[in-house]
């Protein structure tokens, strides 16, 4: 637990500033808007309901909706809009915290006695003066409870940013979620919750004090705030070091390797910060942006995914073309493949005298194949039934747990498996070879982004891991993070593997 | 010697509420230094002609003309600040102290801070309710405050609907010698809007009687008792005389 909350610090502050200037940004829109909505009810009625409508939008959809959206204004002004991280979390953390500020500084307004508002015009007051002596000070406490909801909403959706390449908070949690490192999940839950019960509370005091109209608890409460604010504003304020970004997709291997070039960089002198949990598309969008410096992708992936290719070439050939292609392109850089490959295969028990998908052939019609979820319809599946003209007794889709446990019961007798999953080591499951090759190649490759790929010190720092990470290697260190007992941080994974490779 | 313009004065002036008339082309003239009441029962029109005097509310026809000049060129806010306006429910601002709602005309027309005390003093409340907030007050006090406010605008024009309604009939009739006497000593112009006929006959010189958004009864206190102003005036007249007179009975 405690180093996992010893992660939280530099995480906290890049989450309360996006809170807050989503935050600022609201009340900037929401304030003025509630005030033209409260004088016109019409009009008020349709911007209310708009505000519930963006509401009912769950906060992951709405982040996700905003990437194509900034991706498509962003094809009209050559690019210049970065879809990923920052802008697309602040618009739709935005646009989440205003309905509760609309609907407070209506209700603000409306509650103002008629009276009051009576004497206002009767003494003489011009528009502008009895809503800054009168409307804004009786409706403050009202709006501010508003202002207290959003930000504590706010607060807690920030956490999806981690999503879109923005580091808050939803880090430990979506990585502790995909690797089940509960103490991960409850550092992010009780980060994101104690920072939301502060800024409430700070904020509750403000509300207090406009409510009882004394000055001290709001001095207190926003000068608190102020405090926070400054403090979570400080990093961006000093000379800014050289920061590096290292990216990772969403599961175990990625988290690891991450960690591990980190490392490497760290040792060279760089800062290092991670953007994690990175969905496949996006990751090498975002490392041609430049918003990621670099990661770890696999051949096949941006073979058939970015570079839109549907044939397969030898190995050495498809990196060959892939390097090409990155230079006439996009710019970024193939460092290099790191040395194992993480495919779709599949795999027996040990003892079953198959050891290649020749060998499979002539058995499946007597055998049963366990498959994860997506594998059946998946191109590889096809490539391979076909190559090898497999048909099997029995074919069942699991979840990943389910289906090593239905190998290891003899329900299953093949299983298609990630050939760098830790889990085939630990069962000491046997790898079917492919002689035809009918399997696209999945070599891990270090990817750098445009800036980085001129770098040469940053280069150097990395060239050690090229070719060096045997598979039996990455399954261990995926074993030690992805098994059920004695689990291990991607960190320290990271660290173990480190050695094991220099070795 | 030509005759001084009177210092309120309707011509003809209507106002119309969804297409009925709540005033219907009323013209009355009111000279400085009187004091009148405007008497009726809730929706004769009273309190709409009295806040057609600082354009709280605008005519549908006719003139409303303030010292000679018709103030519908005149800037509303120009014409809110010179009148004093007292209503019913007070509406002093709750965020603000008793001194800030008493200061707050000069403040907003730009003169020098008003002196609070003496202010205070004039209503009868004490100096040290300056520092008080309204929702610590007593309702005749806040009535108190209210006036006070009203006067804070050195206007000479004082208007008051129903400003002692919600009070109890003790505080009633001492807030009404004040309003009497603040009117004799700072020589205003009032004009009282009520429903009791009593306060009118007591407080007014001139008791102006409406009914259906027409002036039916405009006479002095005394002529309204002698029963010459009219059927309408004689009816609301006839009540406290009533009273009187069995109060007198059951006094021996």
């Amino acid at each position: 637990m405690i180093p996992a909350l010893a992660q939280l610090p530099p995480l906290i502050a890049s989450h309360l500033l996006l809170a807050s200037a989503a935050m600022g940004l609201a009340l900037l829109i929401g304030l003025p808007l509630g005030l033209l909505a409260a004088r016109r009810p019409r009009f008020g009625s349709v911007i209310l309901g708009a505000a519930s409508l963006a509401q009912t939008i769950p906060g992951l959809a709405l982040l996700a909706l905003f990437y194509p959206l900034l991706l498509w204004l962003s094809s009209f002004v050559g690019g210049a809009i970065p879809a990923l991280g920052f802008l697309p979390a602040l618009l739709a953390l935005t646009i989440y915290a205003l309905l509760p500020i609309l609907r407070n500084v209506v209700a603000g307004l409306g509650g103002i006695d008629p009276a009051v508002a009576q004497a206002a015009d009767g003494v003489g007051m011009t528009p502008g003066q009895k809503l800054r002596l009168v409307e804004i000070p009786l409706a403050a406490p009202v709006a501010m409870a508003g202002i207290r909801t959003a930000a504590v909403w706010t607060i807690g959706a920030a956490t999806l940013a981690t999503t879109i390449g923005y580091p808050s908070l939803g880090n430990p949690i979506f990585s502790g979620l995909q690797t089940e490192n509960w103490s991960l999940v409850l550092a992010g839950c009780l980060g994101a919750a104690g920072l939301a019960i502060a800024v409430d509370l700070l904020l509750a005091l403000v509300e207090r004090g406009l409510a009882k109209r004394r000055k001290l608890p709001i001095l207190i409460g926003a000068g608190l705030l102020a405090i926070g604010l400054a403090a979570a504003f400080a990093p961006l304020l000093a000379p800014r070091q050289q920061t590096v970004v290292v990216g990772a997709k969403n599961f175990s291997e990625q988290f690891i390797l991450a960690r591990l070039i980190g490392a490497r960089l760290g040792a060279a002198g760089y800062r290092v910060s991670y953007r994690e949990g990175l969905g496949s598309a996006v990751a090498y969008r975002a490392l041609a942006a430049g918003d990621v410096d670099v990661y770890v992708d696999y051949a096949g992936t941006l073979w058939t995914g970015a570079m839109g290719r549907t044939d397969v070439v030898p190995r050495a050939e498809m990196l060959a073309e892939m390097a090409k292609w990155m230079a006439a392109g996009p710019k970024t850089a193939l460092v290099g493949p790191l040395g194992f490959e993480n495919a779709y295969a599949l795999a027996t028990r040990p003892g079953a005298g198959i050891a290649s998908l020749a060998d499979l052939a002539a058995r499946a019609p007597t055998l049963a194949l366990g498959a994860d979820l997506e594998f059946l319809d998946r191109p590889e599946w096809a490539a391979i039934r076909q190559a090898y003209g497999l048909r099997f007794r029995d074919q069942r889709a699991y979840n990943p747990t389910f289906m090593y446990r239905a190998l290891a019961s003899g329900q299953a007798d093949v299983i298609s498996a990630f050939s760098s999953d830790g889990r085939i080591a630990a069962d000491h499951l046997v790898v079917l070879s492919d002689p035809k090759q009918a399997m696209p190649r999945y070599d891990a490759v270090l990817l750098a982004s445009p800036r980085r790929a001129r770098d040469a010190r940053f280069l150097a720092a990395l060239r050690p891991l090229i070719g060096a990470i045997p598979v039996e290697a990455m399954r261990e260190a995926n074993y030690q993070v992805d098994r059920d007992a004695g689990k291990q941080t991607p960190d320290a994974a990271a660290t173990w593997l480190g050695r094991a490779i220099t070795k | 010697m030509a005759e001084a313009a009177p210092a309120l004065s309707y011509e003809a002036v209507s106002r119309l509420y969804g297409g009925a008339a709540a005033v219907d082309a009323v013209t009355l003239a009111i000279p400085a230094g009187q004091f009148v009441a405007l008497v009726g029962t809730s929706g004769s029109g009273k309190s709409t002609l009295l806040r057609m005097a600082n354009r709280l509310e605008a005519p549908d026809g006719g003139r409303v003309l303030r010292d000679g000049v018709d103030i519908a060129g005149r800037d509303p806010v120009e014409v809110r600040r010179a009148t004093g306006y007292s209503f019913q429910n007070v509406g002093l601002f709750p965020h603000m102290t008793v001194a800030e709602n008493i200061r707050l005309p000069a403040r907003l027309a730009g003169r020098p801070p008003l002196d609070v005390a003496a202010a205070l003093e004039r209503v009868g409340l004490p100096a040290d309710y300056a520092t008080r907030m309204p929702a610590q007050l007593s309702g005749g006090e806040q009535a108190r405050v209210g006036i006070a406010r009203a006067l804070g605008s050195e206007a000479k024009l004082l208007l008051m609907d129903e400003p002692f309604g919600a009070l109890d009939p003790v505080t009633r009739d001492r807030l009404g010698r004040t309003v009497r006497d603040l009117h004799d000593r700072l020589g205003l112009t009032t004009i009282l809007v009520t429903h009791d006929m009593a306060e009118a006959l007591l407080l007014a010189d001139r008791v102006v009687v409406m009914a259906g958004g027409r002036v039916v009864g405009d006479a002095s206190p005394r002529e309204m008792l002698a029963g010459e102003a009219g059927a309408e005036a004689a009816a609301l007249v006839a009540v406290p005389k009533e009273q009187a007179e069995r109060l007198r009975a059951i006094g021996g």
